[in-house]
């Protein structure tokens, strides 16, 4: 049985005489215990929203959830704030994407990753303070005991993100979100942090819920992928399927649009035309028709099912799905 | 912290400097000169010619200025045309007054300000918010002198609630320590005196407390919603922290740091304000007394007044810094 | 053919249904804010007591049933005796001290506030963004000299700041002596600090923004960016600011005549004069003050009002 299993989530945004905006629109996915599960999509696409639905962060006002999303038996959208209260941080917790301001710029470190063990271990005083340094030293913090009493702003950019992990795997969750956690940091640090990433889920066992627009991070990390577009999984396989056979257009493209250095000099990239914002609504069609180079009169009645078109575990959402080896660009 | 200590106090240095050359050529200005300003608008020209000699006003200005340097350095203001007596001792008199007045709108503006302006950030939109915003525009737009007379005219005359002049009772025979007359009652244990001298305090310090509060609110409810919207507030939710610890650690701890500056900035008006509500309640402090002065034309008075603004001024902006840097540790490394 | 048609069909089923979900973009600053402008309820109540404040104070004078300086009903009104005259049917705010009609002269004395209100605002606004500036473009200009200016002019502004608006107006009054001219320089001096720093802080953050480092790379001359970049975008802040000053003046116009140091002259009366002559007799006759009083609040709520709506419009923070 899976860890998570994510059932239609759909997350409306709407409020006092606004129109509503869908912005996860039946997202479907599982994660296994101490799988890395990855979510890739550009930005828009409604990966960081899902997360944040899952842990119970969007604000109570103004958004509708709807489907299920199961996480070892409970639901977690109907969960009452109290228990997602005590269940957040302790059972799941989540890393964001810009050290900087996801710190406390006036609070010492030492005191942000202390209070987490207060409240869910129940260590207090010198306890916690060794634990909190036990904990930087892992996430390879050098001279834990002087970071703990430094601020934020006194360290740098992949030493922050790494108090901040070292904050997520405090209680030793079982389920870890990474929402774009190497975005903002230089490349060199990046890879430092992936990999730590990495060690952490192999030793821990923890499942690791990969959001990213970066398919390098997908490629070197994940097990299972899973492609959104417009508030919809239009694509999921096992990491190496999805590499070897990308079969919806907008997997394809997006595989299509990255600089190769086997490529022959002078061969073009093949980046996908427009943006995000030209689509259609899910209800009409194929909200990447606009975008597509394949789509058909077909693509624009109702919404495209997810099917097996290639390989068994490998779905699509295309009713025009690209399944030829060779017409891999590239 | 030392170091920005000193800092601050010799930027002072400029600053209280070309006030006084302000005030200098203000006296200078005034219509017919200090002169006139000491024997009133009717001096003959023997008299003028006389005291402006023993002024020293025959002499060059820059001879002038240094005496006037040199007596503001000695705190000599000047003696008082109304009373008589030298400015400086009539400020230490009706000093405690006006301080106590401030202390207590200020209190009423924090206390009361900070947790409606947080409510109202939280339930943005709701009754609370809607109340607490209109509220506090209104407060902005009411005069202050307006507000302190309406007070009156309700709780003290109409209602008899409150007495409606005066610091004490007139019948209270209460021991003078500090001049303070809270603080005296509760150091000599005379307690029913200090309760006498809240219940005086109260109306001249609601009207007073209007307009810092209007402005501690608003700070306080924009601040709270901008740290609201920080990725730290969502950190501290993430890591499931009791609601107490993410109010009190994680968004009152960053959102006081502007309230802190406006309060400081606040003390100005305050002043400001308190020469209005003292002069509506008799309140016998700094104020009442500066009130009288314009209208006597009570220039070295007002002189010394200005300069003792300033300093204050000045001073408590100084105490803000200081505290910002306690407070806020990204200042503390420049 | 058929393959011609279906594909025609096909783009135009696409083009149909993606116009359906079309975002709209484009829309420049001033008119993205104007158009939350009017969608702020704020904004509108600010500009209906506006609208009708400035209708009151230019037909004020023709409309107003009596001469504000008429003592008609001199005869019926006995201060000392505690004796005064409320609303009645021929005098709808009831008389004042002297046996004046009290609603005549509120609504002539609506014109004076305004211009109060309106030339101590722009004696804020002209000076003070002259100031600011000078200082802004010194600074932002760069060089030792500048700097020097820009400090120098920080420095006395400073001081004008360290001083309670209430006592600089007075003792520019002093100076001056009792007229409505002299409140209305007060009032405005007071301002002017507020003003240069606002202008100068805002061209400040403009001139270490990416546009600006954008349009130096291409070789424009600073000078040129100061005027054509800088200004413009500085000018918002200040505009807010003017509309807030206009409440804030009328408020200050009122204390300053509370001091005794409003204009004398009974033929104009003024809201500010008319509240602090009527606050002696408050005991007595509270709704004498309270009608001036009522009308200086409005008024400057509605100024806050729009102020403050205009503030959220133009805050590129709250845009969404």
């Amino acid at each position: 049985m899976p860890l998570l299993t994510v059932d239609e989530l759909t997350v409306t945004f709407g409020g006092r005489g606004r129109k509503d905006v869908r912005a996860v629109n039946g997202v479907s996915f599982t994660v296994d215990q101490g799988q890395v599960v990855g979510l890739v999509g550009e930005s828009g696409c409604g990966k960081s929203v899902t997360s944040l639905a899952l842990m119970g962060l969007l604000p109570a006002k103004g958004v509708t959830l709807g489907g299920r999303a199961d996480f070892d038996g409970t639901d977690l959208l109907t969960l009452s704030p109290r228990r997602m209260r005590d269940m957040r941080g302790r059972d799941l917790a989540m890393i964001f994407q810009d050290p900087l301001s996801s710190l406390n710029p006036v609070v010492p470190v030492g005191v942000q990753v202390t209070e987490i063990l207060q409240r869910h271990r129940g260590l207090k005083g010198e306890a916690a303070r060794k634990e909190a340094a036990h904990l930087l030293d892992r996430v390879g913090i050098p001279d834990p005991n002087r970071r703990l009493k430094e601020f934020p702003h006194q360290l740098s950019g992949g030493m922050r993100q790494r108090a901040l992990i070292a904050m997520a795997v405090a209680c030793a969750p079982r389920l870890l979100i990474a929402d774009e956690p190497t975005t903002a940091l230089d490349v060199t640090i990046q890879a430092q942090i992936l990999e730590l990433l990495k060690e952490l889920v192999d030793q821990e066992g923890t499942a690791l819920l990969m959001i990213t627009h970066d398919l390098g991070v997908v490629a070197g990390l994940c097990d299972q992928v899973n492609v959104l577009y417009a508030g919809k999984v239009v694509e999921s396989a096992a990491r190496r399927e999805l590499f070897a056979h990308p079969t919806h257009p907008y997997t394809h493209g997006l595989l299509g649009s990255i600089p190769r250095l086997d490529a022959p000099r002078g061969e073009p990239l093949h980046p996908i035309r427009g943006s995000i914002n030209d689509q259609i609504a899910w209800a009409d069609g194929c909200a990447f028709a606009p975008r597509c180079d394949r789509y058909e009169m077909d693509c624009l009645t109702g919404t495209p099912a997810l099917t097996e078109p290639r390989a068994a575990g490998h779905q699509a959402r295309c009713v025009n799905p690209v399944l030829a080896t060779t017409e891999v660009p590239a | 912290m030392l170091r920005l200590v000193v800092r601050r106090l010799l930027q002072l240095i400029p600053t209280l400097l070309g006030l006084s050359v302000l005030l200098f050529l203000w006296l200078n200005r005034l219509p017919g000169g200090p002169a006139s300003a000491i024997l009133g608008e009717r001096a003959t020209e023997a008299d003028v010619a006389r005291i402006n000699r023993t002024l020293g006003l025959d002499q060059p200005v820059y001879v002038q200025y240094g005496r006037f340097l040199k007596r503001l350095f000695n705190l000599d203001l000047g003696t008082s045309v109304q009373t008589g007596q030298p400015v400086w001792d009539e400020f230490v008199l009706r000093f405690p007054a006006t301080v106590e007045l401030s202390i207590a709108a200020m209190i009423i503006a924090t206390v009361v300000g900070i947790p409606l302006g947080y409510l109202a950030a939280r339930k943005r939109g709701g009754w609370i918010d809607v109340a607490s915003v209109s509220g506090s525009l209104v407060g902005i737009c009411i005069p202050v002198f307006f507000l302190a007379l309406l007070l009156k005219g309700v709780f003290a005359v109409e209602l008899g609630i409150f007495p409606s002049f005066g610091r004490q009772s007139t019948g209270l025979d209460a021991t003078d320590v500090t001049g303070f007359a809270v603080l005296d009652g509760l150091l000599t244990g005379e307690f029913d005196a200090s309760w006498d001298a809240i219940m005086h305090l109260v109306l001249p310090a609601v009207a007073l407390a209007s307009i810092p509060l209007a402005v501690i609110v608003r700070m306080t409810r924009a601040s709270v919603l901008e740290v609201l919207g920080e990725d730290y507030v969502r950190t501290a939710e993430s890591k499931g922290l009791e609601r107490r610890v993410v109010r009190g650690r994680h968004i009152l701890r960053n959102a006081m740091l502007p309230v802190v500056t406006a309060v400081g900035l606040l003390t100005g008006s305050l002043l400001s304000g308190a020469v209005l509500t003292e002069s509506v309640f008799s309140f016998g402090g700094i104020g009442s007394f500066i009130r009288t002065a314009i209208e006597a034309r009570d220039y070295p008075v007002l002189v010394g007044f200005i300069l003792f603004i300033a300093m204050v001024y000045v001073l408590i902006n100084l105490l803000v810094d200081l505290l910002y840097s306690v407070i806020d540790p990204r200042v503390r490394v420049h | 053919m058929g393959l011609i048609s279906t594909n025609t069909s096909k783009i135009d089923r696409l083009a149909e249904l993606t116009a359906a979900t079309e975002h709209s973009t484009g829309a420049s600053l001033w008119r993205e804010a104007l158009r939350r402008l009017r969608a702020s309820k704020m904004a509108v109540i600010g500009a209906v007591i506006i609208g009708l404040f400035v209708i009151v104070a230019i037909i004020g004078p023709w409309v107003a049933p009596y001469g504000p300086i008429e003592q008609t009903w001199r005869g019926e009104v006995f201060p000392n005796q505690g004796k005064f005259v409320g609303a009645r049917a021929e005098n709808w705010f009831g008389l004042d001290q002297l046996g004046r009609d009290l609603f005549s002269r509120f609504l002539v004395g609506a014109r004076q506030t305004l211009l109060v209100g309106v030339v101590s605002m722009l004696i804020g606004l002209v000076v003070g963004a002259v100031i600011g500036a000078v200082s802004g473009a010194a600074a932002t200009l760069g060089g030792r000299s500048g700097q020097r200016v820009d400090s120098f002019v920080m420095r006395v502004t400073d001081i004008m700041l360290a001083l309670p608006s209430l006592l600089l107006a007075v003792s520019i009054a002093a100076v001056m002596g009792q007229s409505l001219t002299t409140v209305m320089i007060a009032v405005g001096v007071v301002q002017v600090p507020i003003f240069a720093r606002l202008l100068r802080g805002s061209m400040l953050a403009q001139g270490r923004s990416d546009y600006v480092l954008a349009a130096r790379s291409l070789g424009i001359r600073k000078r040129r960016i100061v005027l054509t970049q800088i200004m413009p975008n500085s000018l918002s802040p200040v505009i807010v600011q003017a509309t807030l000053s206009l409440a804030t003046a009328i408020i200050e116009a009122a204390a300053l005549s509370y001091l005794g140091l409003g204009n004398p002259d009974p033929a104009v009366p003024e809201w500010g004069v008319m509240l602090s002559s009527a606050q002696r007799f408050f005991d007595n006759a509270p709704m004498m003050s309270v009608y001036p009083a009522v009308g200086i609040i409005i008024t400057a709520l509605g100024f806050t009002l729009l102020g403050e709506a205009m503030r959220e419009a133009l805050d590129p923070k709250l845009r969404g």
